[in-house]
């Protein structure tokens, strides 16, 4: 299917000029963001995308006014212009707004402005999520950030070590817990991000666009968002532990009680470095994305990338021990993950080196994007090369705490994100508002940035060595390092104003300025379909994709897709609708109805944020309140936007195609949302399970006799009785799909009360044998895992009970189950859970 | 998996080398981590546990062998070809076999990079 589609089109009368006017202009009333103050429901990524990316550049801008005080502070030795607590909140504000609430935000915020422009699709299939996400963001990045306006913020370093942060005589007052919370509450946005993303590369790719079409930056989304998916939730685990800790004194990093700080150190980087990952491999997919464009030929060595994004991915959870080398681990652990960190540089390597051989195969164009993408390279690099050399023992030992790793960690965070997503913000303007920035303002920006940037960062190389350690409020005179500092800190505000530059540039009045010309840049992929300005539908119609640079190879390509040649041109039913597709080849299989516009969303997010806040300051009563209100609003959600059974079973989407608009089971986007979520849920569990068993490595007497509690029996009556509602729940999806509805019902019914019996028996174990989480690390870990498989077995009920109500309410039927397919999904990881939790604690201290 | 004659690959053919090479991590470092806590006595000898790392390790190398061996054989039938962007069923199926190949290199790599430390330390220091 290459070339002229007019065949197919004509018998639909597309040529006729006023049969696409009215399709336009139902497509536009259909894909309309809301008027008013109802602008606030919106869900299109072209309004959510663009939010979530505003929100984390002000967050930005917010930390790198932060970092200028600091620098200020530190320009003269034996400086007091701050207070030496306001400057510990600001370096670890600093710290984490960078990583928490700009670095990786502003991925997810980008991937869902573009992903379903490069992806020919209308939009994301769980928009609606995307908002959810946002608005989580939007919250809890106000709370963490607004507490140092109150002198409240946290002020131990951006990774937070126990027992300094665990201790109320070190950090008194709510620093901790605001951290705590309010960034758990931003890992769910994330985990939210990562989810929407993958389903959406995996199932909302173009018809035709085969796994080897993708584009480049689809494959780095695709990557990032699975190493989001087993990075963050062994840090939510960390942060159930710490919590507790803090709140009711259960010992989980308390050695006078058999806690150990170290654990927290190890579930923290187990997130951290891949953090680091996360992070910058957004950027260098957009710098994939820039060059081919720059140097006007395809990338050479696509393949290439995807073993460096794939590769990277993977080797990139094996280097967590390397921020961990002084804790006094054996050598040959360290061994282990020296290697790792050492072999990382293999695929990350590779990426720098297709990028150079495309540029030296293609005539570049230097125009300020590419002027970013060199600046970011040639950075990154030495960035790079420091970290081979930290990541050697030895050498670390002597650097590990001072200013050349804090020197080395921006070379690779500006070096490799910043300044690609400068690139990216240069390059994807007119994406995004429908003309560029100057060019003139952009080579001034990026000359203050890149001269400010080195001037800045490189001679802390120099102070690190000379013995300055990183976090310390000022240092005395005979260091040595005045100079050193002085330099660095005239070069932060040479960067900082090259960023203020780009800021002018891109919210100075525009005037009458006209805007762009299509595909400004001359690109060859999918995104540039875009019209200058955009219309919020996306594309006119979905194109069938047999290249992997369409607009330059594909004749006719944007004539064909804006006549609507292609798939879903029209909007006869006045439904937002995009095209779901197989995972290896791009096959069509269903129309999905996505939602539109709504508070819901909002309404959760702050039901649920209300929730987090609530418990930061311990009122308890209100934020059972705020739990019960946040589960109603989600279950009204869903209830009202999920799993709408269509007016008919399927419809022409064009060029003779017809496609079913519902599907169930593993063939819809929602049961792989369910799955990847509870990959993610299941990644968090074992977080916890790993407390378990690093205490049972460090201490001879962990677990204690089996008499100790929770004993056998209670443990295994509610493995019985988890077994009997996992099997409810299967049985009614079986039944219901069967047509026997009565006994599905009756099965659901069951399930609910079994489940909560189930869960009650589990809990009773810990309780009625008297273990006390307060007095030792093993009942406070028996009993962490205990509640959070109750806790699952819970809303397992509540979700069966759900489903009997969407039956009862004729909203689930034999044919239509998404409901019931997801939550027997849902049981199949519980029942996981459970067999890992009651083994765990019932069975392993009857064997040792 | 298919050892001989074709397979079809998919992303999950696609990760399977590196997978191998996080098993082999996880095992090695639990293992010895295991082994020497809770590091009160660190001249104690893990001669054991480096043996049984080794033995590990060979079995990896030898699953990653295979699957790059078989990327390899099906990718050169296919004309071993690096241009893999056509719009046909083959083209996509060299591409993953090619892309498998480069990872199970990587892999090869990785995992024997991480079986480094057993031949230097004799011990828990």
């Amino acid at each position: 299917m290459t070339g002229h589609m007019g065949d197919a089109a004509d018998q639909r009368d597309q040529e006729d000029e006023e049969v696409r006017r009215g399709q336009e202009e139902r497509l536009r009333e259909v894909w309309a963001a809301p008027k008013g103050w109802r602008y606030w429901s919106a869900v299109n990524n072209t309004e959510v995308g663009v939010w979530y990316t505003a929100l984390s550049f002000a967050f930005m801008l917010f930390a790198g006014v932060l970092a200028l005080i600091m620098r200020a502070q530190l320009a003269v030795p034996e400086n007091d212009l701050v207070s030496p607590s306001f400057y510990d909140q600001a370096f670890t504000l600093h710290g984490t707004a960078m990583m928490f609430l700009f670095a990786v935000p502003i991925f997810e915020a980008v991937a869902i402005i573009l992903l379903p422009q490069l992806l020919g699709a209308r939009d994301l299939p769980f928009p609606r999520l995307s908002a959810f996400g946002f608005w989580c963001f939007l919250i809890g990045g106000v709370f963490v950030m607004g507490s140092i306006f109150f002198g409240a913020a946290p002020s131990s370093g951006w990774f937070m070590y126990p027992p300094l942060t665990t201790d109320e005589t070190y950090t008194p007052g709510y620093g901790p817990d605001i951290w705590l919370l309010g960034l758990s509450f931003i890992e769910v946005a994330s985990l939210a991000a990562a989810v929407e993303l993958i389903v959406g590369t995996l199932k909302c790719r173009p018809p035709g666009m085969r796994l080897n079409l993708m584009p480049l930056y689809a494959w780095y989304v695709l990557v990032v968002a699975g190493m989001i998916l087993f990075a963050f939730p062994p840090l939510i685990a960390g942060d159930i532990l710490f919590e507790l800790e803090r709140m009711f004194d259960w010992p989980f990093f308390d050695p006078s009680r058999g806690g150990d700080p170290i654990l927290w150190q190890h579930l923290f980087w187990i997130f951290g470095h891949p953090e680091v990952y996360i992070v910058f491999l957004p950027a260098i997919a957009l710098v994939a994305m820039i060059v081919p464009t720059f140097a006007q030929r395809p990338i050479l060595g696509y393949s290439w990338i995807v073993l460096a994004a794939v590769g990277t991915g993977f080797i990139s959870f094996g280097l967590w021990v390397h921020h961990m080398y002084t804790t006094g681990l054996p050598s040959i652990s360290l061994g282990f993950f020296s290697a790792a960190s050492e072999a990382v540089a293999i695929p990350t390597g590779v990426q720098i080196f297709v990028f150079i051989a495309t540029l030296l195969t293609g005539r570049v164009i230097y125009s300020v994007p590419m002027l970013f993408v060199s600046g970011a390279l040639a950075n990154f690099v030495i960035g790079g090369l420091t970290g081979v050399m930290v990541a050697l023992v030895p050498f670390d030992w002597q650097a590990h705490d001072t200013y050349f790793i804090v020197a080395h960690l921006h070379y690779v965070l500006i070096g490799g994100m910043l300044f690609p997503v400068a690139a990216g913000v240069y390059y994807y303007w007119p994406l995004v508002a429908g003309r560029k920035l100057s060019d003139r303002l952009g080579r001034i920006a990026f000359w203050l940035m890149f001269i400010g940037f080195n001037v800045a960062f490189l001679p802390m190389h120099f102070s690190g060595l000379a013995g300055m350690p990183r976090r310390v409020w000022t240092y005395p005179e005979s260091l040595g390092v005045g100079t050193a500092n002085l330099i660095s800190s005239v070069g932060a505000f040479i960067f900082a104003a090259g960023i203020l530059v780009i800021v002018w540039d891109v919210l100075r009045p525009r005037g009458n300025e006209p805007y762009a010309k299509r595909n400004p840049w001359n690109a060859g992929t999918l995104e540039w379909l875009v019209e200058m300005p955009g219309e919020n539908w996306g594309v006119r119609s979905i194109p069938v994709v047999t290249s992997r640079y369409p607009i330059w190879e594909q004749p006719h390509f944007i004539e064909d897709v804006d006549k609507g040649r292609f798939y879903l041109p029209d909007a006869e039913e006045m439904k937002r609708e995009t095209i779901i597709t197989s995972v290896l080849d791009g096959t069509p299989l269903q129309c999905l109805r996505v939602p539109g516009p709504s508070f819901m969303p909002m309404v959760a997010a702050i039901f649920t944020g209300a929730v987090f806040i609530f418990t930061t300051f311990h009122w308890w009563a209100a934020t059972v309140v705020a739990m019960v209100l946040a589960a109603i609003s989600i279950m009204v959600w869903l209830w009202r936007g999920t799993a709408l059974i269509p007016e008919k079973p399927e419809k022409d989407v064009g060029l003779g195609l017809k496609l079913p608009l519902y599907k169930s089971g593993p063939h819809s986007v929602g049961w792989w949302a369910m799955f990847i979520t509870m990959m993610g849920d299941a990644t968090a569990f074992l977080g916890l399970i790993f407390g378990y068993y690093y205490f049972f490595t460090i201490h001879a007497d962990f677990p204690p006799p089996a008499t100790v509690g929770p004993g056998v029996l209670w443990p295994s009556v509610a493995f019985g009785l988890f077994a009997v509602a996992w099997a409810t729940a299967l049985g009614s999806r079986l039944s219901n799909q069967a047509g026997r509805v009565g006994l599905a019902r009756a099965l659901m019914a069951a399930g609910a009360v079994v489940a909560l019996a189930a869960s009650a028996a589990l809990l009773w174990g810990p309780y009625v044998t008297g273990l006390r989480p307060t007095a030792h690390v093993y009942p406070a870990t028996v009993w962490v895992i205990t509640i959070w498989t109750a806790a699952h077995g819970v809303a397992g009920s509540l979700m069966l009970g759900y489903c009997l109500a969407r039956s009862l309410a004729g909203r689930m039927t034999p044919e239509h189950d998404i409901d019931i397919s997801n939550v027997a999904l849902y049981w199949h990881f519980v029942g996981f859970t459970v067999i890992v939790a009651v083994a765990t604690l019932a069975y392993v201290p009857v064997l040792t | 998996m298919q050892v001989f004659g074709k397979t079809q690959d998919n992303l999950w053919t696609l990760i399977a080398a590196p997978t191998i090479w996080g098993f082999h991590f996880l095992f090695s470092y639990f293992l010895a981590a295991y082994r020497c806590a809770p590091n009160a006595d660190i001249f104690k000898d893990i001669g054991g546990t480096r043996v049984a790392i080794a033995g590990v390790t060979i079995v990896c190398l030898l699953l990653i062998l295979l699957i790059l061996r078989r990327a390899w054989r099906e990718w050169r039938a296919e004309g071993g070809g690096y241009q893999n962007a056509k719009d046909t069923p083959e083209a996509r199926e060299r591409f993953l076999e090619f892309s498998t190949l480069l990872l199970a290199l990587l892999s090869l790599a990785a995992v024997l990079f991480e079986t480094m430390p057993i031949f230097v330390f004799w011990d828990c220091r």
